[in-house]
């Protein structure tokens, strides 16, 4: 059955996007993959595993404009995995009648740019489906994904990372793979969670990152951060493309001395504060980094809690590097971002405060 | 600005006239004109240029299509053309089609104001049991929501929600289910739990939200849901169950279920973009379920004149590939074999059907409107005495001898009874104890809410001032 790779996977190589994978403890091996074939494969592994579960959205049925769906509905036929008219609004309502009747809805939005039609489905429907009735019914069996995040060109409309509307919103969980063998064992959790999940897809690792990954079926759990690099000196945490970034300003501040621990959150609703919070206390300090505009961003979030429960083994103030406050632009974007050297110079200032 | 013209053959000629547009098709010349359009002068004072357009565009495919469909008996097609979404006819006569039909779609009755079935009307013929248990439900939801409209008055529950002129819908719509197909109403619709078995001291728990609530007291009154029942859970934001639906009955006609999907939905609801997704999905899908919109004319303080600029709902139907109706909604008889003739279609032939109910909303819209200050005393009146759908029906089981006024006030006494007794116990049964304030938020408990539970259990005991009390830690 599925193998839980979580415990294991404490110590597992980060993204193999240049700087060389770290054998994990595990000796599992897998098929080079990138990570839209890691998507691809888990939601194989998802309909073959479950007759009663469907993948559908815009133009999934040749494959998805990210190849996502490739072969499915080949596969599984056009019953089980189809296109549906241009409505995300009807995309999630529809996802939330057919989870309520038991099934598992595994429904693609394009692009998390156009999520927000289907904001109130997802807030007001799916969130509270459960707890409204009185567990009389529930959509648990629904799970969203959506390509998110910065591709080098997308602008206002392709470049969006909205994951902290969602992290505010009780019943639903959000959940962000760094990496192709993260996202297959993730996802699969996903869509086997009883509760509605949103799965955001780092769009810009889709064919960027490649990685080994282990062609069996296999889950990683949800709400379980990890320490994919340990470090004394500053905790770093961070999801999606952004750990790439991250990883790449420790390395940076390791030539300098510093030892940088850094983490992968992996799912933000609902986060897992222990293992943060003991980094923290080991550390004294922490920065946050996230793509989505700083101002109400999930960092701000972490750095509240870390405060709370960390205060008095702080030894500076909290650093979040983000992006900027504005509209994700096209041209200026490599300004917009937060860039390696953005981050080490936080890391230096923190550690020198 | 689109210059609407009349149909008329004069509308060619006197372009072929003013526009130099001499090559335009007639019916009949096609054989000896090539459709090319000339870069003439339009007039100033005309404004064409879409019509010159898609001229260009026709000749433009006239060349690559040899083979042409002359349909001669059609008056205006000229040719057929292969755009995707399949073959069309095409026509050289400008015509806009009307915004309005001339007539309105006719409403379909079955009992007269009398209470008299009008003669040679279809209709599904109803057993004196049927007939009388459905009269019963009628009665038993009016008086139910007097009740309860009244304990809110009282301030024993805080809010309610009435059907008052709406029970013909409720209970016939209900009677003509199985009680397989599943329900998402919208939240005027409580006859068609009552129908299925919902107790009054059901109802009654729920609007108090006490222990005994299976909805553990999370939401308003009114926001009934029932698994048992196969009733899904009410909620506030409207027309959010109608692509819901989609999915649902999607979900049976997978499992090939005898069994369809059936959701209501009131006109202001069918302003929403969920109506829009609802009803397409369904029909894309082609997915066994039942929309029944009633149309009772006020969506709040909005009357439909300000709602939409269409015949109602059921011209909406066709738009979306849709089969649909309109139906005397304060006809119970009418009401029934609709709704069981929609139900048949949509379980047999695997499609969605649209119901248009006309009704009127004799109550308020809930318990806090107040409707005299938007509507007519006299409407209301009108609609509450002459065109009450419960007398309407009780005169034809009368005339049947199917019912006395010894059942009359027999069925209204022990009804008001057992809704006075439902309610007093509701009152006094204990509350949901704290715990159910942080289950079910998920399937099992994060550690986030283990916390903020923990916590408040603390404060709880420690300022129990500050808390209403009877909440059990």
């Amino acid at each position: 059955m599925a193998a839980l790779l979580g415990r294991s996977c404490r110590k597992l190589g980060f993204l193999s996007s240049g700087h060389g994978a770290r054998r994990s403890v595990s000796t599992e091996t897998g098929k080079s993959l990138n990570l839209y074939s890691a998507i691809n494969q888990a939601l194989h592994i998802a309909l073959d595993s479950d007759p009663r579960s469907f993948v559908f959205g815009e133009d999934v049925g040749f494959g998805g404009v990210f190849r996502c769906t490739t072969g499915l509905a080949e596969r599984f036929g056009k019953n089980r995995v189809f296109n549906t008219p241009l409505c995300e609004q009807g995309i999630v309502g529809f996802g939330i009648g057919l989870a309520a009747m038991g099934n598992r809805a595994i429904v693609e939005i394009q692009f998390a740019d156009y999520i927000y039609p289907a904001f109130d489905q997802i807030v007001n429907e799916a969130a509270k489906f459960r707890y409204r009735s009185g567990n009389q019914f529930n959509c648990g069996g629904l799970t969203i994904r959506a390509p998110y995040g910065a591709v080098g060109h997308g602008g206002h409309y392709h470049s969006q990372s909205p994951e902290a509307f969602f992290c505010h919103v009780p019943g639903i969980k959000v959940v962000i793979p760094r990496s192709p063998r993260e996202a297959k064992g993730l996802l699969l959790s996903c869509i086997r969670d009883p509760n509605p999940v949103v799965f955001f897809e780092p769009k810009w690792l889709y064919r960027q990152a490649v990685e080994e990954v282990p062609e069996h079926d296999y889950m990683i759990p949800l709400s379980e951060a990890e320490v994919i690099r340990e470090g004394n000196d500053i905790t770093l945490v961070g999801w999606g493309a952004q750990l790439t970034i991250m990883e790449q300003a420790c390395l940076e501040a390791e030539k300098e001395g510093i030892s940088c621990e850094l983490i992968d959150l992996k799912t933000l609703l609902p986060w897992d504060k222990e293992t943060v919070e003991a980094s923290v206390k080991k550390t004294g300090r922490l920065l946050i980094s996230h793509e989505a505009p700083i101002t109400g961003g999930f960092g701000a979030e972490i750095s509240a809690t870390i405060l709370e429960r960390c205060f008095l083994k702080l030894e500076a103030p909290v650093s979040r590097i983000c992006g900027l406050d504005t509209p994700f632009p096209l041209v200026f974007e490599p300004f917009y971002m937060p860039t390696k050297n953005k981050i080490l110079d936080a890391i230096k200032t923190t550690v020198n405060y | 600005m689109a210059v609407w013209f009349a149909r008329s053959r004069n509308l060619v000629s006197s372009l072929r006239h003013n526009l130099c547009l001499s090559t335009i098709l007639v019916k009949g010349d096609y054989s000896h004109h090539r459709p090319i359009v000339s870069t003439c002068q339009l007039s100033p004072t005309v404004f064409l240029s879409p019509y010159v357009s898609s001229l260009r565009h026709e000749s433009t495919a006239v060349e690559k299509q040899p083979d042409l469909v002359q349909h001669s008996d059609e008056e205006d097609v000229l040719q057929e053309l292969d755009f995707p979404g399949g073959n069309v006819g095409c026509t050289s006569e400008m015509k806009f089609i009307p915004e309005s039909s001339s007539r309105r779609i006719p409403c379909y009755r079955v009992l007269d104001e009398d209470g008299r079935i009008i003669p040679n009307s279809d209709y599904f013929p109803v057993s004196e049991k049927l007939a009388v248990r459905m009269y019963e439900q009628m009665a038993t939801l009016q008086v139910m929501d007097h009740f309860f409209y009244e304990a809110q008055r009282q301030g024993r529950i805080s809010f309610y929600i009435t059907s008052l002129g709406e029970e013909a819908i409720n209970i016939a719509s209900a009677a003509a289910l199985s009680p397989e197909d599943i329900v998402l109403p919208q939240y005027r619709e409580p006859g068609v739990l009552l129908w299925r078995g919902f107790t009054p001291e059901e109802f009654a728990n729920q609007c108090f939200g006490n222990k005994a609530d299976t909805g553990k007291g999370r939401q308003m009154p009114v926001h009934y849901g029932s698994n048992r029942h196969n009733y899904l859970t009410i909620s506030s934001p409207i027309a959010t169950q109608l692509p819901q639906a989609a999915g649902v009955g999607y979900s049976l006609k997978m499992e090939k279920k005898n069994a369809c999907a059936v959701t209501f939905i009131g006109d202001g609801g069918t302003s929403e973009g969920d109506f829009h997704a609802g009803l397409n999905f369904a029909a894309v899908m082609e997915a066994p379920v039942v929309f029944l919109c009633r149309n009772n004319g006020w969506a709040i303080s909005t009357h439909t004149s300000e709602q939409f600029r269409s015949d109602g709902i059921v011209v909406k139907g066709q738009a979306y590939g849709i089969r649909s109706i309109r139906v005397d909604g304060n006809d119970a008889l009418a009401v029934y074999s609709a709704v069981r003739s929609a139900r048949e279609m949509a379980v047999t032939e695997q499609r969605p059907v649209l119901i248009e109910a006309m009704t009127y909303r004799v109550g308020h819209h809930s318990t806090s409107d107040d409707s005299a200050k938007y509507r007519a005393a006299d409407e209301i009146q009108h609609w509450k005495t002459s065109r009450n759908p419960v007398n309407r029906f009780k005169k034809w089981v009368d005339d049947n001898g199917w019912w006395s006024e010894e059942d009359e006030s027999e069925l209204r006494s022990n009804t008001r009874k057992q809704l006075l007794q439902a309610i007093q116990a509701a009152e006094k049964c204990d509350k949901q104890p704290l715990k159910e304030l942080f289950n079910d938020v998920y399937d099992v408990k994060p550690k986030n809410l283990e916390e903020q539970e923990l916590g408040l259990k603390e404060l709880v005991e420690r300022q129990p001032q500050d808390y209403p009390p009877g909440f059990h830690v």
